[in-house]
């Protein structure tokens, strides 16, 4: 049986007003809910219903980040997670970094399937799945809407700008989340309770011989161009007459 | 050096997302090549030859890219790569499979959904759904990036490329296209229509969607829905807006039974006119919109078909 790796990332969370800091920097992160990013939690729910329906013998939650990332990995493993692997780094760690990290990681603990989310909804990069796929020389089965997992392969269906797609893809693979996949459960708290024991193994990206540093360089970080509220019309007619003769885009 | 286009297409059409990525390729001010992976794509190697500003179109015409799957995609480029020093897609489902697999094996950082070209190494992206706007500058080496096509014009006619055939690469077998269930529609695509009708939540069923239906058909709009009313069955998940779904930007969005989350806003804010149709005053989609009707959609949208017919649409 094949062991399942899912890397997790702490994000802002996806219900927090986003706030850019005034001198361009970056984004406030000061105070603010962080979660696991929502495509992650639906990684980890993948992962745990292959070892609870017996075609997975673990589920290894990876996390990359400052110390709090550990907190991270706890909610992974109390959905289900059986340990987890605490990459510390405080350094801002761009998708390409992030999946050499995984790889070596891939090449110690060889997993027979690595589920990510297909992005993050803080940078919404989409990219260290298929990333970390191609480092391996491993198939990838991206935004997955269905995962059907056999004997040294899988079928994936995937959401498509033009609907589905059926892919199959021999193991090792990497797949990627999208919102259909499955729901994902909320941690009960024994489960929480559970997972406080579970071992998180503590790492640096040196202990890779990853380097993070990080190859391009933010200039700045800015308020998109705001739209403002436009007038309420009370009945559809003025509405039409308004898209026809105001505005002309009917 | 020279810039190579990945051609999204469907062996027949080239789809207009290529003219919108050439755009951006054109603004990092080096030729400009074209890549069309297909089979029997030969009428899309001379419409991409047609754009203007294209200086090559390269064929990889052959069996195995008649579905395209991103691993056999990745050793074609990748043995074309050498020759280029940016390689962009649009970021369509397409583009975002492939492209971070070429950066993986280039060792370079991917720069994902660029909106806006600022000079040769320096690009603008949306981060965080589009509430922050990220100016990135990329060290010097070979590029690889995604174009939000939204925001760039589609590149016009009147080129007159050369078009030359490359050699299919190794396929590494680790992957097949088993099938596919598309979508059908008479109606324009989402991403390129003029004119989005959007269903939500409120919209309770997928039975109540044929109200839009009857509207878009009048208007040759595009149908649209959010999270909600895909999660729910409604439509299928093509039909998503928003951060995580598809990104348009019509002259006009008609959001009906949205409430306007921001993850909605993400993939529609940049359209030109938004109205919007929700009972509920306090959502925050009038926040946004031009024009707003605080009213039930089951009462005003077959209104606004009977209006729609009494004005000759
Ligand atoms: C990771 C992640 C990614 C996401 N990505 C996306 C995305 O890409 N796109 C997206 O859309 N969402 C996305 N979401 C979901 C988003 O947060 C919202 O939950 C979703 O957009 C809500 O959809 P809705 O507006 O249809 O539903 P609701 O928020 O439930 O709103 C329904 C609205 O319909 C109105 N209404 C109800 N009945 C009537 C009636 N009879 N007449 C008139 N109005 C009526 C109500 O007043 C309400 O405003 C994402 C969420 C997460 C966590």
């Amino acid at each position: 049986m094949i062991k399942v790796l899912v890397p997790v990332k702490r994000v802002i969370d996806y219900n927090v007003k986003v706030r850019v800091k005034a001198d361009q920097s970056g984004v406030d992160l000061a105070n603010v809910k962080m979660s696991m990013n929502p495509f992650d939690e639906i990684g980890v729910e993948e992962a745990v219903r292959l070892r609870e329906k017996g075609k997975a013998s673990e589920v290894i939650a990876v996390s990359i980040g400052p110390a709090q990332v550990s907190e991270t990995l706890r909610t992974a493993l109390a959905m289900g997670a059986d340990r987890g692997i605490l990459v510390k780094t405080d350094a801002t760690v761009e998708p390409l970094a992030v999946a050499k990290i995984l790889k070596a990681i891939c090449e110690a603990e060889k997993p027979g399937l690595v589920i990510c989310g297909k992005q993050a909804i803080d940078d919404d990069s989409n990219q260290t799945g298929q990333m970390l796929a191609a480092l391996l020389g491993w198939p990838q089965a991206t935004f997955a809407h269905k995962l059907e997992l056999a004997e040294e392969k899988a079928q994936v269906e995937r959401e498509i700008d033009g609907g589905l797609q059926t892919v199959e893809i021999s193991l090792p693979a990497v797949v990627t989340t999208d919102l259909r996949l499955n729901e994902p459960r909320y941690a009960s708290l024994p489960n929480i309770m559970k997972a406080k024991k579970k071992p998180i193994d503590e790492k640096t990206p040196a202990d890779f011989g990853v380097d993070v540093t990080p190859r391009l360089r933010v200039l700045k970080v800015s308020e998109p161009e705001k739209r403002k509220a436009g007038v309420k019309v009370k009945t559809v007619a003025e509405l039409l007459d308004k898209l026809k003769n105001e505005a002309g885009v009917i | 050096m020279t810039s190579l286009v990945i051609a999204e297409h469907d062996n027949t059409t080239l789809k207009e997302t290529t003219a919108k990525t050439v755009t951006a390729a054109i603004a990092l001010g080096q030729p400009v090549h074209v890549l069309v992976a297909g089979q029997s794509c030969a009428g899309v190697a001379e419409a991409a030859a047609k754009l203007a500003g294209v200086e090559k179109v390269r064929v990889a015409d052959d069996a195995r890219y008649a579905k395209i799957v991103a691993e056999t995609m990745e050793t074609l480029i990748l043995s074309l790569a050498e020759g280029y020093d940016a390689l962009l897609a649009p970021a369509t489902t397409n583009g975002k499979n492939v492209m971070p697999r070429i950066a993986a094996k280039l060792d370079v950082p991917q720069i994902s959904e660029i909106i806006a070209v600022e000079g040769p190494d320096t690009f603008r992206r949306p981060i965080y759904a589009g509430n922050a706007i990220e100016t990135l500058q990329a060290a010097p080496g070979k590029k690889v990036i995604t174009v939000r096509t939204t925001t760039f014009k589609a590149a016009g006619e009147g080129g007159s490329a050369a078009i030359e055939s490359v050699a299919a690469a190794p396929d590494p077998g680790l992957s097949k296209f088993v099938g596919e269930e598309l979508s059908k529609s008479e109606r324009p695509e989402l991403t390129a229509a003029r004119i989005v009708i959007s269903g939500g939540r409120g919209m309770q069923s997928g039975e109540n969607f044929h109200m839009l239906e009857k509207i878009a058909d009048r208007l040759h709009a595009a149908v649209g829905a959010s999270r909600a009313a895909v999660d729910a069955g409604f439509v299928p998940n093509d039909y998503q807006v928003g951060q995580t779904g598809k990104v348009v930007a019509p002259d006009l969005y008609i959001a009906v039974g949205i409430s306007g989350a921001i993850q909605h806003l993400a993939g529609m804010k940049d359209s030109k006119v938004i109205a919007a149709i929700n009972k509920d005053e306090e959502a925050p989609i009038f926040q946004i919109a031009d024009y707003g009707l605080v009213a039930d959609l089951f009462k005003a949208v077959p209104e606004m078909d009977e209006e729609l017919a009494k004005l000759g649409y």
